[in-house]
């Protein structure tokens, strides 16, 4: 799915020149592009907020932060996919191998030679899919054969576009191979290369010659390679390719896989159906298809969000609302991993930016550090907190005195607060987890109950010791209680069974079926449901001591992202809504004075467009041109007074601005004309009468 | 069967063709005694057409060098412009005879050019005395180059005034190349299709160098008698004749049974040739796949095809956009307001119109609707409300993408925008599954 729109970060209009300087003694004397963005991107935190204190300093820790979690993900990902990608390879190595098999079987000979095809299903999630053939061409390129082609289908409207880009990515892969032969080659593209295969299949003659008859020593890095490698083309989007060019290259290929051994991989975004609707059987019987199926995306996310999220590694959290937005991005819209990646990313910048003290949200160590140095005004910013706020005043009076006015006193709270935060992170997910379990079954709350143990057990505080042998006693309660359990409800099915057998006659079989029920689900109750209880009870005591939610904690605010309004906004683009405020209400986009109006009425200081798209809502679907240019110059003229007004003749400059108003409706497609009735246009939006 | 004669050429040569084009003989001669001798004029142009593996490619390559004729042979397909055609033509010619290997870069970019160079060409090869071939192998293609150049390929022996035939070989009438300006009318000949006896003979004409031909030939009869009814492809037929075979010899080589035991050997092999008509044939499963199935003795069971992962995962409201677009498609406009309105108003009068017009309405096929009324139903069939954000919009496009929705009428037409659904009833149906969003009551 194509990338929602991601606001970009507006640049300031001008340089401080004294700060800038300073920026740049800390960057180093390095410079390019990449550090005039940085550049700019630093500045625009300083603008954010009006104390410039820190920003130096927050820019450099979300800089920092944000490298860490990409190299993480990167990872992440690489990790996810290696299970495919080992598959994917294995499959180019067994059939190019089958396929340099010398021919002089029988079988072999009689055996049409088909097209060796990986359809690589990859889920509706297209913006991930980029990343994937990203490392996948790399992969490849470091395995099987440095011939990798990507080929996409807005790149080939023909079979000549698709050839033309299919030569120019393997000729040029030659080079970054190879670098020696460059002149070589710049020679023959200065020659119009013959964009045929017979051109490719000459080409692949040579280079698989040259690197044949090459040095020992060169032969090296071509040795992971395969003998006379394979060419691999990647179709990146199956979907989107035309019936006819994939025709045409499947059919032109297959009469030359003797001399160009080629290996095509499909990437298909919904199933692999659509090879058998795309190709007709003519030409799908010329390839040799093996289905490769990546991970869910689903699977992915939940891990992105293990490893960035419910980790203490980063010490940036999002709130549960935050977290909310991103999610429901994910499910409702796109699928895409990456566009998740990117709001978090948009989370981080918009954290460090708008919340002064965030400077504080690093490692604990450096956090203490931090904390010691902190400035005055910074210690104000803290007082201000609304969580901190809180805290003051549950404590007693002399106390607060002492809050609010003792820097260092407030640097002391602050550390405990930095050591309470990192055990926060199960919060949201185990206040819902606890209404499951009071529905679990048995073995399913036997192994929860073994896997708690584990995590209390691995985490270091002491105060869960208890917890844990707590937590012991129960399980083992739970296996004495399933063996007799399993015992009891043995007997009682063998009887109940020979009851069944003497009852023939349906009414009382129905009767005593549900007798059986409810005297079953009662006895349950007594025993194991008992049991279950108290275990649930007992953890939701736990929870509730230990894992507050994030924002009843003090502080809360250095490492939760909060406002997920900003993120609704930035992520959530409404074009229609947008369009709609502005035409309707255009002080809120050009901040006029004059133009600040409320409610209903119709300001004619408003631009014309305005005036003629307010006049336009109160019309039904079919608008009259004459009856509206006499609204729009009663409004224009209404300031000149009443004698003005008098006049019947509408003013030829008021007319032209009035037909002005009206094509630029047109024009943003509010209407169009209509040929239904003479001198009428129809509405295109809804909201009409 | 016609024994092949000609005068011109040596009977050893002759009996040497005929036994490479069974089931073709009379084609063969027919195609002999147009040729003529070698310095003869022929036909300017000849059409042969025939359906797909009916020997056209084959029988003219095996005749062309089996005498010795001079001649190009080019696959349209692959020269898919006029320019790469006519260079690769003049290329083929020069590398004709033997000593010129040169490769040089020809410059060809009209038929004028082509005339011109074809004339320098065939003098320096040395071939005014006899006749030349050009035989352009998938010539529909032709039709969609540049309009003069079939019309010029007809007429390339009065062009040039040299001794040479175009010979053009398809898979579709002649009538349906025939411009609408008229040209030069080339000698037609049809290729029939080869009959269950053709292709048996021809099938059994291989048999692997293991076994007597009789065994093959039993083994070829079975294969035809379950693929003939769907395949009548010969490479399709040949290329299953292959994969199948080391399981028809398993008994043979265990020791079970012995080359003559046919019942035996068809009870064994039928079942699994009728597998291989469910996957294999299909390319459900590829054939590599099929072999290393058969190798390891595995049910075809385990490996499942590429229809089994028919379900598509999407997006919630790319769901719902999609139950919306095919409810837009195939109900007609003014039950809307019935449909998704609360108070809607008679309906006992309609129900039976309604389950008239549903059955007829899939048998018509997808409608076009605008963008309007898509939101619109979005709107009504979603519990919750919906921003019209841009999200939603890029996953109208998205969808269609990937074929799931197409766009009607042009890209560039941007007031209006008109789509199609293009899923199927069970599609929907999967997908509207987990929200329990019952389409057929719609």
């Amino acid at each position: 799915m194509s990338p929602p729109p991601f606001a970009p970060l507006p640049l300031p209009r001008s340089i401080p020149r004294g700060w800038f300087g300073r920026y740049r003694l800390e960057l180093g004397a390095r410079e390019g592009r990449h550090e005039h963005v940085l550049r700019l991107q630093a500045d625009y935190f300083r603008e954010g907020n009006n104390d410039s204190e820190d920003s130096g300093l927050r820019f450099a820790t979300c800089q920092s932060l944000w490298k860490q979690i990409k190299s993480e993900t990167e990872q992440i990902q690489e990790e996810l996919n290696k299970q495919l990608f080992d598959n994917l390879v294995s499959f180019l190595r067994r059939s190019h191998s089958e396929f340099q098999e010398k021919t002089t079987e029988w079988t072999c000979q009689m055996k049409s030679s088909e097209i060796p095809t990986a359809a690589l299903v990859l889920g509706v999630n297209v913006t991930d899919h980029d990343l994937t053939f990203k490392s996948l061409s790399e992969v490849l390129q470091n395995n099987i054969t440095p011939y990798v082609a990507l080929l996409q289908a807005k790149d080939c409207p023909g079979i000549k576009n698709l050839m033309q880009k299919l030569m120019g990515q393997l000729m040029n892969c030659y080079i970054d191979v190879d670098t020696s032969d460059e002149e070589d080659w710049v020679q023959v593209s200065q020659n119009r290369i013959r964009c045929s295969m017979a051109s490719l299949i000459s080409w692949y003659e040579n280079i698989t010659k040259k690197t044949d008859s090459e040095t020992p020593s060169k032969k090296r890095t071509s040795s992971r390679h395969l003998q006379s490698p394979p060419v691999v083309v990647i179709f990146k989007d199956m979907e989107s390719f035309t019936t006819k060019v994939l025709q045409d290259f499947l059919v032109i290929s297959s009469q030359h896989i003797r001399e160009l051994p080629l290996i095509l991989i499909f990437g298909i975004a919904t199933s692999p159906m659509i090879i058998h609707s795309l190709l007709p059987h003519s030409v799908s019987s010329l390839l040799c298809i093996e289905l490769f199926q990546s991970l869910s995306c689903k699977e992915h996310l939940s891990t992105i969000i293990d490893k960035l999220l419910l980790t203490t590694q980063f010490a940036f959290k999002l709130s549960e609302k935050v977290l909310q937005v991103l999610i429901n991005i994910f499910l409702y819209h796109d699928f895409s991993v990456q566009n998740f990646i990117k709001g978090f990313q948009l989370c981080i910048v918009e954290h460090f930016c708008s919340q002064p003290l965030s400077v504080l949200c690093c490692r604990l160590v450096e956090a203490k550090k931090r904390v010691n140095s902190l400035s005055h005004s910074q210690c104000e910013n803290v007082r201000r907190l609304p969580s901190f706020r809180r805290y003051v005043e549950s404590q007693v009076s002399e106390k607060q005195i002492a809050l609010l006015t003792a820097d260092n006193f407030l640097k002391i709270r602050e550390l405990h607060c930095a050591c309470l935060e990192n055990r926060v992170w199960e919060t949201e997910e185990y206040e819902s987890s606890l209404q499951l379990a009071r529905m679990l079954n048995k073995s399913d709350l036997v192994t929860m109950l073994q896997k708690c143990v584990e995590i209390f057990a691995s985490s270091s505080g002491k105060e869960f010791d208890k917890v844990v042998e707590k937590l012991k006693e129960f399980l083992t309660q739970f296996q004495k209680l399933e063996v007799a359990g399993a015992c009891q409800e043995r007997g009682e099915s063998v009887s109940s069974q020979k009851e069944l057998q003497k009852k023939t006659d349906l009414y009382h079989l129905q009767k005593t079926l549900l007798e059986l029920k409810e005297s079953r689900r009662s006895k349950k109750l007594t025993k194991f449901e008992m049991l279950r209880f108290e275990v649930v009870d007992f953890i939701d005591n736990l929870v509730r001591n230990y894992l507050v939610p994030a924002d009843h904690k003090t502080l809360h605010e250095i490492m939760y992202f909060n406002t997920a309004s900003a993120l609704r906004e930035h992520l959530n683009a409404a074009p229609r809504i947008a369009l709609h405020t502005a035409l309707n209400n255009p002080y809120c986009y050009l901040k006029n004075q004059a133009l600040k109006s409320d409610g209903g009425t119709i300001s004619n200081k408003a631009p014309d467009i305005c005036i003629v798209y307010k006049l336009h809502l109160e019309c039904g679907r079919l608008i009259n041109l004459v009856d509206w240019l006499e609204a729009f110059s009663t409004v224009v003229m209404a300031v000149e007074g009443p004698n003005a007004a008098a006049s019947d003749q509408v003013d030829d400059i008021i007319h032209a601005r009035f037909i002005r108003a009206v094509s630029e409706l047109e024009l943003l497609g509010f209407i169009k004309p209509s040929k239904q009735k003479t001198d009428h246009v129809a509405r295109l939006t809804w909201g009409g009468c | 069967m016609p024994n092949l004669e000609h005068p011109a050429y040596p009977a050893a040569t002759l009996l040497r063709l005929e036994s490479l084009v069974p089931c073709r003989e009379s084609q063969v001669s027919m195609l002999l005694s147009i040729f003529g001798e070698r310095q003869q004029f022929t036909f300017p142009s000849i059409f042969i057409y025939g359906h797909t593996s009916s020997g056209k490619t084959y029988v003219m390559q095996t005749l062309l060098n089996t005498l010795q004729l001079p001649h190009v042979f080019v696959n349209c397909v692959e020269y898919f412009t006029s320019r790469l055609l006519l260079e690769e033509i003049l290329i083929q010619l020069q590398n004709c005879s033997f000593e010129t290997k040169h490769a040089s870069h020809v410059l060809c970019d009209t038929f004028n050019d082509f005339v011109r160079m074809f004339k320098q060409a065939v003098t320096s090869q040395d071939l005014q005395d006899q006749t030349l071939y050009i035989v352009l192998d998938r010539a529909e293609q032709l039709r969609e180059m540049e309009a003069n150049i079939l019309p010029a390929f007809l007429r390339l022996q009065e062009l040039t005034d040299r001794n040479v035939t175009v010979v053009l070989l398809s898979e579709i009438v002649w009538e349906l190349f025939r411009p609408s300006t008229g040209c030069f009318e080339p000698f037609t000949l049809y290729f029939p299709d080869y009959s269950i006896g053709h292709l048996q003979k021809i099938l059994s004409h291989n048999h692997p160098p293991e076994y007597s031909a009789d065994f093959y030939a039993a083994y070829i009869n079975i294969l035809l008698g379950v693929f003939y009814m769907v395949c009548r492809d010969l490479k399709e037929l040949q290329h299953l004749a292959a994969l199948n075979f080391s399981k028809y010899c398993e008994p043979v080589v265990r020791g079970e049974a012995n080359e003559r035991d046919t019942r035996k050997l068809w009870k064994n092999i039928e079942p699994h040739l009728k597998k291989a008509m469910q996957t294999v044939y299909l390319r459900e499963i590829s054939s590599s796949q099929w072999e290393r199935l058969q190798r390891d003795d595995g049910e075809p069971g385990q490996l499942k095809g590429l229809s089994a992962h028919a379900h598509v995962e999407l997006p919630y409201y790319s769901k719902f956009l999609l139950i919306a677009a095919y409810l837009a498609s195939y109900n007609p406009v003014r039950t809307d307001k019935r449909f998704f309105l609360k108070h809607h108003g008679k309906i006992k009068k309609t129900n039976f119109m309604k389950k008239h017009e549903k059955t007829s309405n899939h048998l018509l096929g997808p409608k076009p609707f605008p963008l309007d009324r898509l939101l619109a139903i979005l709107y009504s069939i979603v519990d919750n409300r919906v921003a019209p954000t841009a999200n939603i919009f890029s996953q109208i496009t998205s969808l269609v993408t990937l074929q799931l929705l197409s766009l009607v009428g042009h890209n560039d037409q941007l007031d209006g925008p008109r789509y199609k659904c293009t899923v199927s009833l069970d599609f929907i149906r999967a997908i509207a599954r987990p929200q329990q969003e019952s389409i057929d009551t719609f």
